[in-house]
């Protein structure tokens, strides 16, 4: 190392220094300002060189033409990098909320462009940026500390008013002498020899060392971790987040905290006279049942108004899916619209009319409307026991007359249905 | 360490430009400039101000810290949130920071991309406080969440629930678009910063500060090949920031304008939130750069005319935020719809009208003083200015957000907000920790971008006649001479 000269970052770390056998590695000349500079870079250009370079302590505009310079390709990575971005997002966002877990909102299509551009953009943006900022680093072929140039005790004006051409001994066409004269004779003010030492940089040893400290102390957390939570324990383990796992409330089953209570209980009997959930219901109006069994009879007397209730009741509720005249198959409005939409999963309603479904009780009816039945829905939350029993009747009504024989019709009747 | 450099004039505010300098004042040349920027840096004993100062922002940074330890450990509670606001300091202080952040990225993406080359004097500075502010922004959202350690909820990651995020949320926009913002924030100002980190490796004279410094800076050399692929990728950069900053606050009004709520359903936020955001940022500019450059020696470098522009940049936002709150009321009427138009009427005559006319006055009344050029060059008027737009700046937040809130569909519901004293503490928390960071990157970073000042200038004084053209153009009384085509150099 040149005495004076400031040692660099891996020279610092590479304490002992020693000597140790020096070669030419290039030629650094100072020139007074940027036309100077851009005359001499012309020059080399024209002698042939290729290691070589000019710096500077900001761009000079025109230099890439005077060094003869090609245009760096990082346009075209980051073009490809915000492509690639696009990409991801897009078919992150299908394949997440359209594809692999599908999220329904407001009947909205499951992949719609326009909801997802922002993110799309987002993405575009950030492939973009980094790309550009590691491709700088990259193309730049930074860091690199212990450059040749930072032996040079001169070449620390570069960054502050400094303007220098440095060229490579590596280049095919060096040579020391002739360098300097084409250097010399392009106006440099001042023309100076860089040496650098031949050894091979060795990785210094107490890094080695620290690394190897660092990584045990690294691994002893998890370790210790691992370990505790491998081995059984006599005491509940260490509840790192409790959320809201132990809450400040009393159980069911747990003591009482006050001595008021005689029974000693935490949970309290309810007052008298409270009536359970359903404990009202009478088991013939309400559940369509006597003595356990589908009922027979209605529960209260079938007249004219409670029929016209009851269809129109079966119109709201009913005929939707079984159509009308409680056909089923494809009458109803919902098959129609399955059919539309060639949904092949579709099962048609069943019809009303059957012997089968003719012969049930009437309490059994009354279950399936209220509990649902294969893919019918339970109705019961929807149409209360009045209406449901209502609906009954008119559905009596219907199969009686989709199964009627002519002496069912009053005699004035008969003669128009011919 | 500080040279002192002879000051010819530094008023350049005059509106002929034949009679004013160029960009800088002072008679700069490229070792003037790197002294005065560096110079700050490199002081070897800091300023006693400048421990003050940081002593009592970084305690109130610590006490942020604090507090948000309290709100981890025992819940959102603390606050005053509470049904049906479940939105008020917290998103406030969220949307308040990164709307001060565009200011930095609009002074170094799109003015560049609009070659002002004003600019160059203000762009660290401003980008610094973009990085601060949202790093401050950050943080509200991540607590609110509640649950802070599932705050990973957010990212999309295969999970043994098998869901994803809603992709079609606007909140999840927001938080792609507020880290992309963040991390674009960053490269742009480190790349920006990686020359004159170089510089200040090469001046330090201690071993620590040149391995830091040098560690920092990478090894840059400045060589032609390296400024060639760093003009281009900084060129890219300000191209990509640029839409990304309008981006930003767009995304962030849409978490307020695709919900349901009177007050917040507009179509006008949007360029509205923009609009906003840039005025509140320059107006932090402002607040920041008045004192920093009286502190530390760079009047020469941040012109008063940087300031008077600036200036001029805050009356042409405030104006259309003027406009934004104009045509708000003018479309609940328009409308036709009660529920809006109570919801403007509640805003304006109802329990918060004292907050909505704070943000009228701060917002509208106030920047319409910086028609007056004595106001837009008198540096401590306009700071007092800038102060108060930053008040109603975080007014106008707080109304968007509480007023319509308070007020909802369900009258049974309404609730008037008040904030509890974490609440308040936090917001003034922010602020500690924002200018405890600024304070670090006046005292430990290059405060303006050396080498893009040092490309601009206008090329006179002692310094080596790197351009000959404009070597012979000598300067008398202050004023520059016309070159050959009546023009004068490298000023815009």
């Amino acid at each position: 190392m040149k005495k004076g000269a400031v040692p660099t970052m891996t020279e610092y770390i590479a304490q002992p220094q020693v000597e140790e056998p020096q070669a030419v590695v290039g030629v650094l000349a100072q020139f007074d300002g940027v036309e100077p500079l851009k005359k001499a870079a012309a020059n080399i250009r024209d002698a042939g060189f290729r290691r070589w370079d000019v710096h500077s302590p900001f761009p000079v505009h025109g230099i890439e033409r005077a060094m003869g310079m090609r245009r760096t390709p990082l346009p075209w990575l980051v073009l490809l990098a915000g492509c690639g971005g696009a990409v991801v997002a897009l078919l992150l966002q299908w394949w997440t909320n359209g594809f692999d877990y599908p999220i329904v909102t407001s009947g909205k299509p499951l992949f719609s462009l326009p909801a997802n551009i922002p993110i799309t953009f987002e993405l575009i943006v950030l492939f973009s940026g980094l790309v550009a900022f590691g491709g700088t680093l990259v193309l730049n072929l930074l860091p690199h500390f212990n450059h040749p140039v930072f032996r040079s005790e001169r070449f620390r004006r570069a960054t502050t008013d400094g303007f220098f051409i440095s060229i490579e001994a590596a280049d095919a066409k060096f040579d020391e002498a002739a360098v300097r004269t084409l250097l010399e004779s392009a106006g440099a003010t001042a023309v100076e020899v860089l040496q650098d030492t031949t050894a091979k940089p060795k990785f210094p040893t107490w890094l080695y060392k620290a690394g190897i400290v660092a990584v045990v102390l690294g691994l002893l957390p998890p370790v210790l971790v691992a370990w505790y939570r491998a081995t059984p324990k006599s005491l509940p383990r260490i509840h790192i987040i409790p959320d809201m796992d132990f809450q400040e409330k009393y159980t069911p089953q747990a003591a009482s905290p006050l001595p008021a209570f005689a029974d000693g209980s935490a949970a309290r009997p309810p007052v008298p006279g409270t009536v359970y959930r359903g404990g009202l219901e009478d088991e013939h109006f309400d559940l369509g049942r006597v003595g356990g069994k589908p009922a027979t009879m209605f529960p209260m007397p079938v007249t004219d108004e409670l029929m016209q209730r009851g269809q129109q009741r079966f119109g709201i509720f009913c005929a939707t899916c079984h159509g009308l005249a409680g056909e089923g198959g494809e009458t109803g409005l919902t098959s129609l619209r399955a059919g539309k939409r060639k949904e092949l999963d579709w099962v048609l309603p069943a019809s009303l009319l059957t012997s089968g479904l003719r012969d049930q009780p009437v309490g059994q009816i009354f279950d399936t409307m209220t509990n649902g039945l294969r893919k019918m829905p339970a109705l019961g939350p929807q149409i209360p026991p009045q209406d449901r029993w209502a609906i009954i009747l008119y559905l009596r009504a219907l199969q009686r007359s989709q199964n009627a024989a002519p002496d069912d019709v009053p005699e004035e009747m008969r003669d128009k249905l011919r | 360490m500080m040279s002192t450099v002879a000051i010819i004039t530094t008023d350049n505010t005059a509106d002929d430009p034949r009679q004013r300098e160029p960009l800088t004042t002072g008679g700069q040349t490229l070792a003037s400039i790197t002294d005065t920027v560096c110079g700050v840096a490199e002081r070897a004993q800091t300023p006693r101000a400048w421990y003050f100062a940081f002593a009592i922002s970084a305690s109130v940074a610590l006490a942020f810290f604090g507090l948000i330890g309290y709100l981890v450990t025992t819940g959102v509670g603390v606050w005053g949130n509470n049904s049906p606001v479940f939105w008020a300091f917290d998103i406030t202080n969220f949307v308040f920071w990164i709307g001060i952040g565009h200011a930095g990225t609009l002074i170094s993406a799109i003015l560049f991309l609009f070659r002002q080359k004003w600019r160059t004097s203000i762009n660290r500075a401003a980008e610094a406080m973009t990085v601060f502010a949202v790093i401050c922004a950050g943080i509200f959202p991540g607590i609110h969440v509640g649950r802070v350690w599932l705050a990973y909820w957010l990212a999309p990651y295969p999970n043994q629930m098998s869901v994803w995020p809603n992709f079609r949320s606007p909140l999840l926009w927001d938080v792609f678009a507020v880290s992309t913002y963040a991390t674009v924030s960053v490269l742009f100002w480190y790349l920006g910063m990686v020359p004159d980190l170089a510089t200040l490796r090469d001046r330090a004279t201690g071993p620590w500060r040149r391995r830091l410094y040098g560690l920092f800076a990478l090894g840059w050399r400045g060589s032609a090949r390296q400024w060639h692929v760093y003009e281009r990728a900084y060129l890219l950069l300000a191209a990509l920031a640029t839409p990304l900053v309008l981006s930003v606050h767009s995304v962030v009004s849409t978490d307020f304008a695709v919900a349901q709520l009177p007050g917040w359903h507009t179509t006008v936020f949007p360029p509205y939130f923009v609009a906003g955001a840039i005025f509140s940022g320059f107006a932090m500019v402002i607040t920041l750069m008045v004192p920093a450059r009286a502190f530390f020696g760079l009047k020469n470098l941040v012109t008063l005319r940087h300031l008077e522009n600036m200036c001029k940049i805050i009356l042409a936002t405030g104006c259309m935020v003027g406009y934004a709150y104009g045509i708000e009321f003018f479309i609940a009427w328009y409308s036709g719809n009660p529920y809006e138009q109570f919801a403007f009427f509640n805003r304006a005559l109802g329990p918060y009208a004292w907050a909505y006319w704070i943000m009228v006055s701060c917002n509208v009344a106030v920047p319409q003083l910086f028609w007056f050029k004595r106001v837009r060059t008198t540096p401590w008027l306009m700071w007092l200015l800038a102060a108060a737009v930053n008040v109603g700046m975080w007014f106008e937040r707080f109304v968007i957000i509480v007023t319509s809130l308070s007020r909802d569909f369900l009258p049974s519901s309404w609730r008037y907000f008040v904030p509890t004293w974490v609440d308040i503490g936090m917001l003034i928390g922010s602020f500690g920790l924002f200018f405890t960071l600024f304070l670090l990157f006046c005292r430990y970073l290059p405060m303006v971008a050396m080498a893009e000042v040092k490309q601009v200038l206008p090329h006179g004084g002692d310094c080596p006649s790197f351009c000959a053209h404009h070597a012979q153009h000598g300067r008398k009384n202050g004023t520059v001479p016309l070159d050959e085509k009546g023009g004068r150099p490298h000023d815009d």
